[in-house]
């Protein structure tokens, strides 16, 4: 298996504060990571590092192919209809004419002459998602693409997800704080704790577990919980969402 | 009652006090011409063709000065408000340039372009460029970094970014300011025509008052006024059409 993604001794600090030091990672093609972690633990500023948003004080980041970014906000264009939006990726006649079926695949056909003003979030966030794809990017960097949306449209999206990573077989990395939407979507999963922040957890998520909503079933969810420093044994927090538990608990 | 109603009620109610004052001998003709007077005169400047001369000339003025506002505005606004290193190369002197009343200048443009159209032309366009380079530049620092990111991921950089997301980003503060500098240019041409012209609005109005025609004055105030109102209108239209993407409540 080739090697899509490779972060060599990555280094990113703030004036006041240090996100992280000397981090290692690596992604094979084809691969999907969740990357898990408390807000503010660094996983956001990892992936703008891997997509040149942000440029790491030291190490090396090295990537295979073109990359298509997925923010959490739609981040539409608001004058350009759904179709022209997702143009907007598309440098030449050849991209520009597999728009339709990108708006397709997505499932907007219907929606491709509408105004960003005009959609709900979940059709704002396909769109961004198909402008992401125009490309065919080796890979794909989503930084919690799911994480505005309500829940019932947040596992139809995590399904129509993991469809188009599948059909397209595209590597990527995403960022979320959601254990259950890691373990529906990845491969393998990763915690970033601590400032600076380093890798607490790798897991690899066992095919029983991935693609399915048996998460209660799944030992691998209650080792990201704790991971991310959710007492998963404990009857108070278990009795939360999963959600909020991960939301509530504080890094360091 | 409807909206259009409503707008009417007003100048109607103005025009009937008009007819009342003019019409009783409260006030003299030479003091104020009764609407019928306008009126006549109107027609006899319709008939005699210096109508279309004087309004021709103006508007022709209002356009020339505009386009040259608008296209000089276009070009510096973008580059001040894209390029922080230009903006401190020429902001503050436009800011100091904006800050002297334009009316000064006259002087100066007569002494340098003489009186013909030049001088003119230029002071019009030195009145609306200020409001069309001040609101396309704030449009431009508030366009949304978000989007600008965007670009970024996809390396598009440069001109490429400005012309695809930066100022159709700032299109509607672009607007506004054109509105503005719009009525800002009907406004310096009767100045410009007030002080040295040979046909135009503002010639109606220095000639009505050196031969006291209060008619004529009238007349190109009611014509400046019909002018001004409908080139704020069709701005206003040329917004709706363009911005029919933003969100916000209309303008």
């Amino acid at each position: 298996m080739s090697t899509a993604i490779r972060l060599r001794g990555l280094t990113k600090r703030y004036i006041t504060r240090s996100v992280f030091e000397e981090l290692d990672l690596t992604v094979e093609a084809g691969e999907t990571v969740a990357v898990l972690g408390a807000s503010g633990c660094g996983k956001s500023t990892l992936l703008r590092c891997v997509g040149g948003l942000v440029r790491p004080d030291a190490g090396r980041v090295e990537v295979a192919g073109e990359i298509g970014f997925v923010f959490q906000e739609p981040r539409l264009m608001p004058w350009l209809t759904v179709e022209r939006n997702v143009a907007f990726a598309a440098r030449d006649d050849r991209e520009r004419a597999r728009v339709g079926e990108i708006v397709r695949l997505v499932g907007l056909a219907d929606a491709a002459k509408l105004l960003p003003k005009e959609l709900s979030g979940g059709m704002a966030q396909r769109a961004a998602l198909a402008r992401s794809l125009v490309r065919s990017p080796k890979v794909l960097l989503l930084d919690e693409p799911l994480s505005a949306l309500d829940a019932l449209l947040r596992l139809d999206l995590q399904a129509a997800l993991a469809r188009i990573v599948r059909e397209t077989g595209t590597t990527a990395v995403l960022v979320t704080h959601d254990v259950d939407e890691a373990l529906y979507l990845a491969d393998r999963a990763i915690v970033l704790a601590g400032t600076p922040a380093r890798v607490l957890l790798e897991l690899p998520v066992p095919a029983e577990a991935r693609r399915s909503r048996r998460a209660d079933v799944a030992r691998e969810r209650i080792d990201l919980l704790v991971a991310l420093g959710v007492d998963a044994a404990a009857p108070t927090v278990a009795a939360e969402p999963p959600d909020a538990a991960v939301e509530a608990i504080t890094p360091r | 009652m409807s909206k259009r109603a409503l707008a009417l009620a007003l100048p109607l109610l103005l025009a009937a006090l008009w007819y009342g004052a003019t019409s009783s001998g409260l006030v003299k003709t030479y003091q104020l011409a009764s609407p019928a007077d306008v009126g006549r005169e109107l027609a006899a400047l319709a008939a005699s063709g210096l109508l279309w001369t004087n309004l021709g000339a103006s508007i022709e003025r209002v356009a020339l000065g505009f386009g040259c506002a608008l296209a000089c505005a276009l070009v510096a606004g973008t580059l001040v408000g894209l390029s922080p290193r230009i903006e401190a190369a020429l902001d503050p002197t436009l800011q100091a340039i904006r800050a002297v009343p334009s009316l000064a200048w006259v002087p100066l443009l007569l002494l340098w372009l003489g009186i013909g159209e030049d001088a003119k032309i230029v002071l019009i366009a030195i009145g609306a460029f200020f409001p069309i380079y001040v609101n396309l530049f704030a449009g431009i620092r508030g366009v949304d970094r978000k989007l600008v990111e965007v670009a970024e991921v996809l390396g598009i950089r440069g001109f490429a970014l400005a012309r695809r997301v930066v100022l159709p980003a700032a299109l509607p503060s672009l607007l506004v300011g054109a509105r503005i500098g719009l009525t800002q240019a009907w406004l310096f041409l009767v100045a410009a025509e007030l002080l040295a012209s040979t046909r135009g609005l503002g010639f109606m109005l220095t000639e009505g008052q050196q031969i006291s025609r209060t008619d004529e004055i009238l007349t190109a105030i009611l014509l400046l006024a019909l002018c001004g109102k409908l080139s704020e209108s069709a701005m206003r239209a040329i917004e709706r059409r363009a911005l029919r993407w933003t969100d916000g409540l209309p303008a």
